[in-house]
């Protein structure tokens, strides 16, 4: 693997930049691997880094019926934060903001990760209690978060509409300030380009269309590339965990719906950190190419269609429009989306599944992206060892069944929340 | 002539110009910078694809930052500036990044600014910095954004030729007819290629549509197709930045349409060669455009570089306005064009341009191998056409490869949708590979994207078109890629050894062109699409000046100050009223069911955990309700008003769930139940007295004796029916009152007399909550957070033993019944007064054991009290811990108490 | 946004109507807590047709059964539930 630096881009001012070597390679399956990763988005790809890395495992594949990072790694409003109330999730997600500070130098490629700041908007005082518990929740677990008043917040952000005659007036905010984004491609393709430096064999165009069984294990997956045969395989598909499931027989706690995100035509720095609301279901940030990126609720419906849906698009700009009134003239240039896979409460799925062998991670909901190095991490480690880590221990498959849910906004078991 | 300026200087504008020709009229070719090296770029296209001439039209709260000059007509004060330089357009400090550009290539950024994330965000401080293209208004839009819904039986998308035929047909035959053309004219290319056709036609045309009942809408942009033939069309009613005449800027369509004709037409292709950015290197249909329609010649020295027919109407009107043809570069062989009467030089391919002072200066070109110049001042391209086909695709749809025309074409949809005219059926060109000097030659314009990225991005594994997108940012700018896709998937098929159709294709996502974010959000910007519910009672409560505090849709009084009260001290003297003599409230928003029919105690026990069927008419209980994974998600109070005939109350803030809940089990689960459940929240209003003297007031006001503890009956209050319900939220003897909603004032009014009469006070949700901790009582969206089981919150015994209820079944769960869950319990400060939202934890870095989820003082002795969820709180009375808010610098010490501080053995409810 | 013919009113625009559940989701009031729990929990989630329970809530109110293709949003059928579509 050719080092990246400055140095080499000058060097490559000379040559032409022509130096470059291929950031991973384009290998043929082998008949048989120690550990196959369905799902070569960013947290497959950090999977199976993590195996070479951390377990020093050799033979691994990942799977891709695409091409990497194509799935909801890349479509998704790039935030990076861990400011969860429920202990399981800061957790989670807290040892992955670790991870993510030092991403770039880990990787040797720029994830771009920019710790500005995520800050929920209260706009009541009850929101200013919520949010006063859940950074509590936060600090007693030993993570940042600070509440703002409504002088800091207008600092922060001086765009905010924080006349009190607004249905939502601010009244302060909660904000952790090692939240952030983080440049969304980039983290696939750095931990694929550092799998592959490690030996892992990335295979794009692949898709599993079966599993091959020996009792109730799992042994092999069949190919659109031909049968591969594998000592543990590890789904990790979310969007479509259900679907690929469903080849071996399972079930899943997991409804696919579509999420869609937008973002608006460059313009000069005027959003500072990531915006989001304690009774308004949207999120605004700044990209550095300038965009606003924009982000709303999921359609509220089971879909695999990436279609669409502008009812659900013009409500989540009417949201952010209220909050920021002076988006108000800036033009949506892109929409996107991604099908995610709705748990049924909310949390993660990584761990065991029924089949001996086979190990489920999915049902990230719509916040899957910053986790991608926690949830590789735990899942190499569950792959590798067959059991759970105690980060991911709680987030087992059968805690729905035995009543132990995770059940961040208490809303219940459809993801619909009706 | 119509006044505008650009970068301060005042210009003239013929009627009908947009910004680009009056720019060009005035003879200014330098109009904007680039994204990535602020090269200097002036104006390559007539229409909504032109990448460079960006600029910010209008001042305050109306700027548009990186209007296309090309898409906004002139108007009478007109305010443009250009953008992204400094310290001025035609000296920019910034294209120092241009010199840089052998360093700065495809995702350069990469491969260094490595070290920690602040270390990151010091160089991304400069970035952002630079990037981005105008600035964003800091003023409130003055404008109003409307949005409308219609339906058709066919929406016609484009007033070319095609579209105008295809509309007059469709109105003539008696369909309703939607005609949308995203320019201020109709038949716009008509004038431009001076067909047959003419202007004469296109009027008469027209107005056959309108007299046909269509609709035709000019400045409408067809910007989304989305499911089941629904279309979004925006309309400008005003143009960017111009003061619109009604106060309303433009127009969102929400459009369903029986059927969809796209005559969406073609974008006509630039060509890669070195320094083809310059100003003065423009498309050639636009140049036949700014010479035929607009009466403005770009160049007097012109070299045309094409490799079809076309271009060669364009070599006429340019003619014919006086200008020279130095050269026609036919990309094909001979003898195409060899009957022209132009200059014309066959597989003929430009190489490179050169220029100064931001005017192009002469053209090079290989001719049969041999390199070759010529002094030129405009240079007009053709690269061959790419059908607009965004429309189709975002329906779902899929296209072909047409080879002559090297352009792909819809194929197959599987919605209502058709293609008609020149995009789907593009005209027929020569394929031209570049030859070039790839590091010079752009094919992104705005964002600087050069056939050389595209090579660095296959050298080093981005070969998935996707992949090449994105590393690259190719076809990521304002302009969406109309200009950018085709040459750059040619560039990938060249690369990898195959046809273009092979090589991949990206999708085409809603909008077409960018949509101006106001009007998506429409009406929704003012109130973010959160409609406010009033109440009944509003008026009386805002004479009162109360207060005001949101509840979900709701806005209801939290307290009434008196005088210089603070909001505490307003809730306090109101508390203290009801423990001391009464006090009344409105509690209209409480969610209400009339449930009635033979089977109505057997829907409730479905719908309720508790018992029903054996309350006896006149009577009423506490009841509450279990999601169907066993979990508590409301409470209420349950009343038998007649033999078939209850009320069921429950929370406000969970009253729409219910309703919805309620009417599925209804329909869905028990459709067999002769029963019927109405949502009765809104019908009636509520007024709460309560206190040691409501139990009098309400004797005064209904001249009787007023219902025990839990029993309900029907009364006339100031001569209206009302239900009185004998229930207690604050721990006193207690009255819910329900009546009819338009006749709620006068209940009102007679209730404040009595009460007033009796020395009581009104109280608000402030003082309620305060009673309502020190009582014990829960609340929905607190102690009852959706986690909760029944035997978390001690409620488990008031279980319905028989079963049958909503939820039983998720009760067995093993985790229900372990060690260390989270249960209810009640706190009382030791030192400190206690947070609302603390943690409780045993000491200083110690991991919460559970939280404060209501916190209130002791409304007549004083003290700190809250109610909580702590780990095996049950088993812990007694305990000591420490309430910490960490966040707000606060703690105090608790003792774990039962969750009651206030008349435990319930003696203030019997009379 | 899709369009969807309610058995009452006729074609309506889906914003008019909330999704509800999966029919393969329905819980019955006499399950067994087990089967209860798996309906609760598992989704047959295809990526084709699947019948979903949807209702008129911003039109008539009523529920009904639609049964849709989650990747083309085709409807094939739709029908009436509650009191009045007992047989």
């Amino acid at each position: 693997m050719s080092q990246y630096s400055a140095f080499g881009l000058l060097r490559g001012a000379l040559n032409g930049q022509k130096h470059w070597q291929p950031a991973w390679r384009d290998p043929e399956p082998k008949s048989h691997y120690d550990i196959i990763i369905i799902g070569g988005g960013g947290h497959g790809l950090a999977t199976a880094y993590y195996l070479a890395k951390v377990h020093g495992l050799k033979n691994i594949a990942v799977l891709e019926k695409g091409w990497i990072g194509g799935g909801n790694t890349g479509r998704n409003t790039t935030i990076v934060r861990s400011n969860y109330r429920l202990k399981p999730l800061h957790d989670l997600f807290e040892f992955g903001l670790k991870m993510w500070e030092h991403l770039s130098d880990e990787l040797n490629y720029n994830v771009m990760f920019s710790p500005r700041g995520a800050m929920f908007l209260g706009h009541s005082d009850a929101d200013m209690t919520k949010l006063a518990e859940r950074g509590d929740a936060m600090r007693c677990d030993g993570i940042d978060a600070d509440l703002m008043t409504r002088d800091e917040v207008r600092k922060l952000e001086p765009l905010l509409d924080m006349s009190r005659s607004a249905r939502f007036p601010i009244e302060g905010g909660l904000i952790q300030r090692r939240g952030g984004t983080a440049r969304h491609d980039a983290v696939a393709w750095g931990y694929a380009r550092g799998a592959d430096s490690l030996g892992v064999d990335i295979i794009q165009k692949c898709e599993v269309t079966g599993f091959v069984r020996d009792g109730d294990a799992v042994v092999g997956v069949e190919t659109t590339r031909g049968r591969i045969n594998a000592g543990r395989v590890g789904i990790c598909v979310a969007g479509h965990s259900g679907h690929v499931a469903g080849l071996a027989g399972l079930k899943l706690p997991v409804e696919s719906q579509t999420l869609q995100a937008m973002v608006t035509e460059g313009v000069k720095p005027m959003i500072n950190s990531v915006i989001m609301s304690q009774s308004l279901h949207c999120y605004i940030s700044q990209s550095d190419k300038g965009g606003i990126v924009f982000g709303g609720d999921p359609d509220n419906w089971p879909s695999y269609a990436q279609s669409g849906n502008p009812m659900v698009m013009e409500r989540a700009v009417a949201q952010g429009l209220a909050l920021v009134p002076a988006l108000s003239r800036l033009r949506m240039v892109r929409t996107w989306s991604g099908v995610t896979d709705m748990s049924f409460d909310g949390a993660p799925i990584i761990g065991e599944t029924p089949m001996k062998n086979l190990f489920l991670n999915g049902g990230w909901c719509y916040g899957g992206f910053k986790a991608t190095p926690a949830s590789g991490w735990t899942y190499a480690h569950t792959l590798a060892t067959g059991k759970a880590h105690a980060l991911n221990a709680p987030f087992a498959l059968d805690r729905f069944e035995r009543g132990a849910t995770i059940d961040e906004t208490g809303s219940g078991p459809m993801p619909n929340s009706r | 002539m119509i006044n505008f300026s650009f970068d301060g200087k005042t210009y003239q504008a013929e009627k009908g110009d947009t910004l680009a020709a009056a720019l060009l009229r005035n003879g200014i070719g330098l109009v904007g910078r680039s994204f990535k090296y602020h090269r200097p770029r002036g104006i390559m296209t007539a229409g909504v694809e032109e990448p460079n001439a960006l600029v910010t039209i209008g001042d305050g709260g109306r700027t548009e930052p990186n209007t296309r000059a090309t898409d906004v007509f002139v108007y009478e004060g007109l305010v443009a500036k250009s953008q992204n330089r400094w310290p001025n357009l035609s000296f920019d400090i910034g294209a120092v990044f241009g010199l840089a550009a052998p360093a700065l290539s495809a995702g350069f950024y990469y491969k260094t600014f490595f070290g920690s994330a602040k270390r990151w965000m010091f160089y991304e401080y400069f970035i952002r910095k630079a990037a981005g293209l105008g600035n964003a208004p800091t003023k409130t839009d003055p404008d109003h954004f409307s949005q409308r819904a219609a339906f058709c039986d066919v929406l016609v998308v484009g007033a070319g030729p095609a579209g105008l035929s295809a509309a007059l047909e469709a109105a003539e035959a008696g369909k309703r007819v939607i005609l949308v053309e995203q320019d201020n004219i109709l038949g716009a290319s008509l004038i431009r290629d001076g067909q047959d056709l003419d202007g004469a036609w296109v009027d008469a045309t027209q107005a056959r549509i309108r007299a046909a009942g269509g609709r035709i809408l000019t400045r409408t942009t067809a910007s989304g197709y989305w499911e089941h033939d629904l279309v979004t069309l925006t309309q400008r009613i005003a143009e960017p930045g111009q003061t619109p005449p009604h106060g309303v800027a433009q127009r969102l369509w929400h459009v369903r349409a029986g059927q969809v004709i796209l005559a969406t037409g073609s974008i006509e292709r630039p060509m890669a060669f070195a320094h083809n950015d310059r100003p003065g290197v423009m498309l050639s249909q636009a140049v036949r455009t700014y010479v035929r329609r607009f009466g403005v010649v770009p160049g007097k020295r012109v070299v045309i570089a094409t490799n079809n027919d076309d271009a060669y109407k364009t070599a006429y009107a340019l003619k014919a306005a006086g200008a020279e043809i130095v050269a026609v570069l036919d990309a094909r062989p001979a003898p195409a064009g060899a009957d022209s009467g132009l200059p014309v030089y066959n597989n003929a391919v430009p190489l490179s341009t050169k220029g100064a002072r931001h005017c192009l200066k002469s053209v090079t070109a290989r001719v049969y191998g041999l390199t070759q110049s010529w002094d030129a001042d405009l240079i007009a391209v053709s690269g061959g056409f790419t059908p607009v086909v965004h429309l189709h695709m975002q329906a779902g749809g899929t296209l072909d490869w047409n080879d002559a025309a090297q352009a792909f074409v819809p194929a197959s949809s599987r919605q209502n949708v058709t293609t008609i005219g020149g995009a789907a059926n593009p005209e027929p060109v020569f394929n031209v590979v570049p030859v070039s000097k790839p590091k010079k030659s752009f094919i992104d314009f705005q964002n600087d994207v050069t056939l050389s990225d595209v090579d660095l991005a296959w050298a080093e594994g981005y070969r998935s078109v996707e992949h090449l997108k994105r590393y690259t940012t190719l076809g990521m700018a304002t302009d969406q890629g109309k200009l950018s896709n085709m040459a750059a998937l040619g560039r990938l098929a060249e690369k990898q050894g195959v046809a273009i159709p092979e090589a991949g294709l990206t999708t085409f996502r809603p909008p077409y062109t960018p949509v101006t974010m106001g009007l998506l959000a429409g009406a929704g910007a003012k109130d973010a699409g959160a409609h406010v519910r009033r109440l009944a009672l509003y008026d009386v409560h805002a004479a009162k000046n109360p207060i005001w505090q949101p509840l979900g849709y709701w806005f209801r009084p939290r307290a009434y100050p008196v005088g210089s009260e603070t909001l505490a001290q307003a809730a306090m003297r109101e508390a203290k009223a009801v423990r001391s003599n009464v006090g009344m409230t409105d509690v209209s928003t409480l969610a209400k069911f009339e449930v009635t029919g033979p089977d109505a105690a057997a829907f409730l026990e479905i719908i309720c955990a508790t018992t029903v069927g054996k309350l006896a008419v006149g009577r009423g209980r506490y009841t509450f309700m279990l999601r169907e994974d066993g979990f508590v998600f409301d409470d209420g109070t349950v009343w038998r008003l007649d033999e078939n005939r209850y009320l069921l109350t429950s929370s406000t803030g969970g009253a729409d769930r219910m309703a919805t809940h309620i009417s599925y089990v209804r329909q869905y689960l028990c459709p067999h139940l002769r029963v019927s459940a109405v949502n009765v929240q809104e019908h009636y209003a509520g007024i709460a007295v309560a206190g040691p003297q409501a139990k009098a007031a309400l004797a005064a006001l209904i001249g009787e004796e007023p219902p025990r503890h839990m029993s309900t009956v029907p009364a006339m209050i100031a001569g209206v029916p009302v239900i009185v319900l004998a229930a207690s939220y604050s721990g006193e003897r207690a009255f819910e009152i329900y009546v009819e909603a338009s006749h709620a004032g006068l209940v009102w009014a007679a209730c404040e007399a009595e009460v007033s009469a009796q020395g009581g006070a009104l109280y608000g949700l402030e003082a309620m909550e305060f009673l309502r901790i020190e009582k014990g009582h829960l609340v929905v969206g607190g102690e009852v957070d959706g986690r909760m089981t029944p035997h978390d919150l001690a409620l488990d015994k008031m279980l319905n033993k028989a079963g049958g209820y909503v939820g039983a079944s998720g009760l067995s769960r093993p985790a229900f019944s372990e060690a260390g869950r989270l249960q209810l319990v009640g706190l009382e400060a030791i030192e400190g007064n206690i947070p609302e939202g603390a943690m409780l934890v045993t000491g200083e870095g110690a991991s919460p054991q559970g939280h404060v989820s209501a916190a209130a003082f002791r409304i007549m002795d004083g003290g700190s009290v809250a109610l909580g969820q702590l780990t095996d709180g049950f088993a812990r009375h007694g305990e000591e811990l420490i309430a910490s808010s960490p966040t707000r610098g606060q703690m105090a010490r608790v003792r774990v108490v039962a969750p009651h501080f206030y008349d435990t053995a319930g003696e203030r409810y019997r009379d | 946004m899709m369009q969807f013919t309610c058995p009452h009113c006729g074609p309506r625009d889906q914003a008019e109507f909330i999704y509800e559940r999966t029919v393969d989701a329905v819980v019955s009031l006499d399950a067994a807590p087990e089967e209860a729990m798996k309906s609760l929990f598992t989704r047959n989630n295809p990526r084709g047709v699947d019948e979903e329970i949807w209702r008129h809530t911003y039109g008539c109110r009523a529920w009904m059964v639609i049964a849709r293709n989650r990747v083309t949003n085709e409807i094939s059928a739709t029908r009436a539930v509650g009191p009045e579509a007992l047989p």
